[in-house]
């Protein structure tokens, strides 16, 4: 019922709204809570386990009840609070959790059947066949208990983030928090004040954040936050919400304190409300819950209630007041409103069907009198929101004058003030925390359907102590997480077992706060922006030849160069036979490079590398391998020796950040004697691998004179800096990944996409081709190279058949437990070539190898196929696999067996260099 | 959590990987076999109930590892000191 005057809601302004499908009216400062209750809608929906109708309980985001879906379609928002939406033009919400109808609710039979819901139900009634879960229990329960539906469509709404620094946050912006903003800004602080609620009066000097909750505490003075920018309007123009991580040096908390609803019977009917709540309804939105209403209360703060009722015209039928005498301030505020007082006395229960039409109130001589009502305001005290001090494990502590938790040991830098300190609330309280003999079933957790006859069979049943209670009768979960029920639920278990509340345990509180969109968490850092791109300096080049990309890492590579009607394999194939039989290039800039310089540079790379380097001669580049501590392959490489304390190491793509990790942990830690520097210059150099045994005469019409690139004076493995296309600096390596004469060139990375095209016209005349990483990837595999699948973290030097390049003769990261007798056994798997015996067949990589003739199970597998490739050169499909004592056993057949993909055919065991063995081409 | 690197300021926790425990040495005979020294030096790592040296680096920021001193409970931390600084004086 809207009031004649009075509130903060804009009357000029009216708002259309609907509510399942019915269209009602409200005020510009509603909430749809309010908005609701103006329009006399008591009941909002069904309760969780029970299905009994349910309505509005507070006015704050403790509301376990008025949980409703807001928004249509993709941006349907489940078990938003009632209390806290607030009302916009056109705003959509439908009630939760009810068949067919609010009204006529099929499965409020459930509460018929109670005695099968009572605390602990899914682990008692649903106990066997266990086949039924799938089948029958868990979706029955699915579909009779639950909350809201998700939208099932990806969140359509944007959102952002945003890092703060203040000297003090102030958390809440009622009286206590303004007060203590306003004066630590005239202190001269940096003061950030977050509030949950509508924007109020702005205080000069303090950034203040309203419909801002901060829902976490985190080590180091950083909280985070969730500030709603355009959940009250009909539309985002912009983000919806925008996550917040606030470092400050203090923090003010004045979170206030929740009210704690009374137990007694039909506690939970539509129009049965917190007191605070209903003077909140009153005093912010005009809105009354009725016209007819009765107090129960066992403190005298919510006294202060009977005048304001009084005073805007609503009858107040009684005030309850449990507390044996009652107090002067409640018997003088009843004299004065002329209502009925029945101290000593309780609410038995209320009664209604949908809403509530009467209390029955046991009086001080146990007589049971019925009073007629439309709703109830209930007042059991208040308990201080302590949640946020608890996040770094504070614990709470019981103050028994006040009967409530108050804030214990605090987070560093965090004071509390105000009605969250435990001040100025609960005044005179005598605790009542169930009534005797209720009536009807007793709630104390409306959220959750859990009763206090619930909390007193847990105890029964053995599981008292606070965190068994929890469990069995789901006291304090879900979206709420208990604020209006946890001390209600606490104390009734104390009561059961005859110890006091701060014996019985204490509850501690996690983040979040309240519950908050992962959307928010996640900014804009999703989909494509979940992490950033790196393309590589001739990318837009590729995409002008039509490549196919792929994400290796961050990069974007070029995988094939398709033609029209070639598939990846078909132009993967002809991008191979083009190397191997002319020239091709292949951008390789993705590969690590660290530029390594200083008097000790070479003894850097003995310390990290297993082979040796002091003796690589300036103008010379080596194979290099690294190891972990503890003896496993950690990433191979190049290194060229530019001059005499300068080289530049080259890293497989995928590793390259953590091989320079590695070498600043080796350096700055394990070596720090050592005088060098090195510096990752990936970004820097744009490099092009140039491959097929015409790329020589390809190269040549590149390079500056008097550069001789003849095999005579830049043999394989050379390296050196250069001059190509009339001036521009670059360095040439010669390094083959393919297996033939083949060079790396470098150039400052700006002009990457002009050497492709350089390469192009000057490669012409010999058919010269664009390869990508499919076509690498088939080549390396015809010369045997260990990649990727075979560094997979898991294979040791031996494995991969480089136990010669473990040095005898200096130390280096991995050396000793390299030689662990078990990484060097023989029957370890080792890397083989694997050459179909039926040409025709498929290989499959993860495929297990096994002798034939034996029952494929797991105590005779014997390796795995790591790599496969459809060789153009051999015209079949091959593989590198590791086996047990694989080199060993060159020649054997052995059984690839893939259950996976129904794959079980023959394979023969060979050396894993297929193509040029002897490296003639390599030399050429 | 924030970190104070000696080189970039008070920074949070999101520019920084934890690696593990400072108070482990790498044994210096060269590491010919594989002695319990050295398997010791690889696996073996306390989780002390209290103040704890752990070496982090800071990856998103200037690259340098550093030795830790944080209570392991209350994550609270004592001192930051560079890696190279805490090698070269052991």
């Amino acid at each position: 019922m809207r009031l004649a005057s009075g509130g903060v809601i804009d009357r000029t302004k009216i708002l259309n709204f609907r509510f399942d499908g019915k269209t009602y009216q409200g005020f510009a400062g509603d909430t749809l809570a309010s908005a609701l209750l103006a329009n006399d809608v008591k009941l909002v929906g069904r309760s969780f386990k029970y299905h009994r109708p349910r309505g509005v309980l507070s006015a704050g985001s403790e509301e376990p009840n008025a949980l409703v879906e807001l928004r249509a379609g993709a941006h349907r928002e489940p078990n938003t609070r009632a209390t806290v939406a607030e009302l916009y033009e056109g705003l959509e919400a439908r009630s939760q959790n009810r068949f067919p109808s609010l009204k006529f609710d099929f499965l409020a039979v459930n509460g018929l059947l109670a005695p099968v819901f009572a605390a602990g139900f899914y682990y008692k009634t649903f106990m066997w066949p266990a086949s039924f879960w799938e089948k029958l229990y868990e979706p029955m329960i699915r579909r009779a208990a639950g909350l809201g539906r998700n939208a099932g469509l990806p969140d359509p709404d944007v959102y952002e983030k945003s890092i703060a620094f203040c000297d003090v946050l102030v958390i809440g912006g009622g009286a206590a928090g303004r007060a203590a903003a306003a004066e630590a800004c005239r202190a001269g602080g940096r003061v950030i004040l977050a509030d949950e609620n509508a924007p109020g009066a702005d205080i000069e000097g303090v950034v203040y954040l309203p419909r801002s909750t901060v829902f976490g505490v985190y080590d180091g003075g950083t909280y985070g936050a969730v500030e709603r920018l355009a959940d009250h309007l009909p539309a985002a123009k912009g983000p919806r919400q925008r996550f917040w991580k606030i470092v400050a040096k203090r923090c003010i908390l004045a979170s206030g304190a929740i009210e704690r609803p009374m137990v007694f019977g039909n506690n939970d009917l539509p129009g049965v409300m917190l007191a605070g709540a209903v003077e909140k309804y009153i005093f912010g939105y005009a809105v009354s819950p009725g016209r007819n209403g009765v107090i129960f209360l066992n403190n005298d703060d919510a006294a202060s209630l009977i005048p304001i009722l009084n005073g805007s015209g609503i009858n107040l039928a009684g005030i309850v007041d449990s507390r044996p005498k009652s107090s002067p301030l409640v018997r003088e505020a009843a004299l004065e409103a002329s209502t009925p007082l029945f101290a000593g006395s309780v609410i038995r229960q209320a009664l209604g069907g949908l809403s509530v039409a009467g209390v029955e109130i046991t009086t001080s001589r146990g007589q049971n009198i019925k009073l007629d009502c439309d709703f109830v305001a209930m007042s059991g005290g208040w308990n201080p929101a302590v949640h946020l001090t608890s996040h770094l494990d504070g614990k709470p502590v019981w103050d028994e004058k006040i009967a409530a938790f108050v804030p214990g040991a605090l987070p560093p830098g965090m004071e509390v003030v105000g009605a969250a300190a435990g001040l100025g609330i609960n005044a005179n309280i005598v605790p009542l925390w169930s009534v005797k003999n209720a009536g009807a079933k007793a709630f104390v957790d409306f959220q959750n359907d859990v009763t206090a006859a619930d909390i007193r069979l847990a105890k029964q049943e053995g599981f008292a102590a606070v965190e068994h209670l929890k469990r069995y009768t789901t006291l304090g979960m879900a979206t709420d997480q208990g604020k209006t029920a946890n001390v209600n639920g606490l104390a009734l278990m104390a009561e059961a077992t005859g110890k006091t509340v701060p014996e019985t345990g204490t509850t501690r509180f996690r983040p979040p706060y309240t519950p908050v969109a992962i959307g928010a968490l996640a900014g804009p850092h999703r989909g494509k922006n979940f992490k950033p791109t790196r393309r590589t300096p001739t990318h837009d080049w590729a995409a002008g030849l039509g490549a196919v990309f792929v994400e290796t890492g961050l990069w974007l590579r070029a995988q094939y160069f398709p033609q029209s009607g070639e598939d990846w394999l078909a132009a993967a194939s002809r991008e191979v036979n083009a190397v191997r039989n002319g020239v091709g290039i292949c951008d390789v800039t993705t590969l690590g490079k660290i530029d390594i310089q200083g008097p000790d540079a070479a003894r850097f790379l003995e310390s990290v590398y297993t082979n040796s380097w002091v003796n690589l001669p300036v103008g010379r580049a080596r194979y290099g391998l690294m190891l972990r501590e503890d003896g496993f392959v950690m990433d191979d490489g190049t290194t060229a020796r530019l001059a005499d304390n300068h080289y530049v190491m080259t890293t497989t793509t995928a590793n390259a950040a953590k091989v320079f990790q590695h070498l600043e942990f080796c350096h700055q830690w394990l070596w720090p004697e050592l005088d060098v520097c090195f510096c990752s210059v990936t970004d820097q150099w744009a490099q092009i691998a140039v491959a097929g045994p015409r790329a020589r005469d390809t190269l040549a019409k590149l390079v500056d004179a008097p550069f001789d690139i003849s095999n005579a004076a830049f043999p394989y493995m050379a390296a050196g800096a250069l001059s190509i296309c009339g001036g521009t600096p670059a360095r040439l390596f010669r390094l083959s990944f393919s297996g033939d004469l083949a060079y790396e060139v470098a150039v400052p990375a700006r002009y990457g996409a002009a050497l492709a095209r350089a390469l192009m016209e000057a490669g012409a005349e010999f058919g010269i081709t664009p390869y990508g990483t499919e076509a690498l990837g088939v080549m390396r595999i015809e010369k045997g190279h260990p990649a990727g699948a075979e560094l997979n973290g898991q294979t040791t030097a031996h494995d991969l058949g480089l136990a010669k390049l473990l040095s005898k003769k200096k130390d280096f990261v991995g050396r000793a437990l390299a030689t662990r007798e078990a990484l060097t056994d023989p029957a370890r798997p080792t890397l083989i070539g694997l050459k179909l015996v039926n040409a025709g067949d498929r290989l499959r990589a993860g495929a297990h190898l096994l002798p034939q003739n034996v029952p494929a199970v797991a105590a005779n597998d014997q390796g795995f196929v790591t790599s496969v490739a459809f060789s153009p050169t051999l015209g079949q499909w091959i593989g590198l696999g590791l086996l047990q004592n694989g080199p060993a056993r060159l020649g054997e057949i052995v059984r690839v067996y893939d259950p996976v993909r129904n794959g079980d055919t023959l394979a023969e065991v060979v050396s894993p260099v297929f193509v040029d063995p002897e490296g003639v081409r390599l030399h050429a | 959590m924030r970190i104070k690197c000696p080189y970039c300021g008070e920074r949070g926790l999101e520019e920084f990987l934890y690696h593990g425990d400072a108070t482990v040495a790498r044994p210096r005979d060269g590491g010919v076999v594989a002695t319990e020294e050295w398997t010791d030096y690889v696996y073996l790592r306390e989780n002390p109930n209290g103040t704890h040296r752990e070496l982090w680096y800071h990856g998103a920021g200037c690259h340098a590892w550093l030795v830790v001193t944080r209570d392991l409970r209350s994550h609270e931390i004592f001192g930051v000191e560079a890696a190279r600084d805490v090698a070269l004086a052991r």
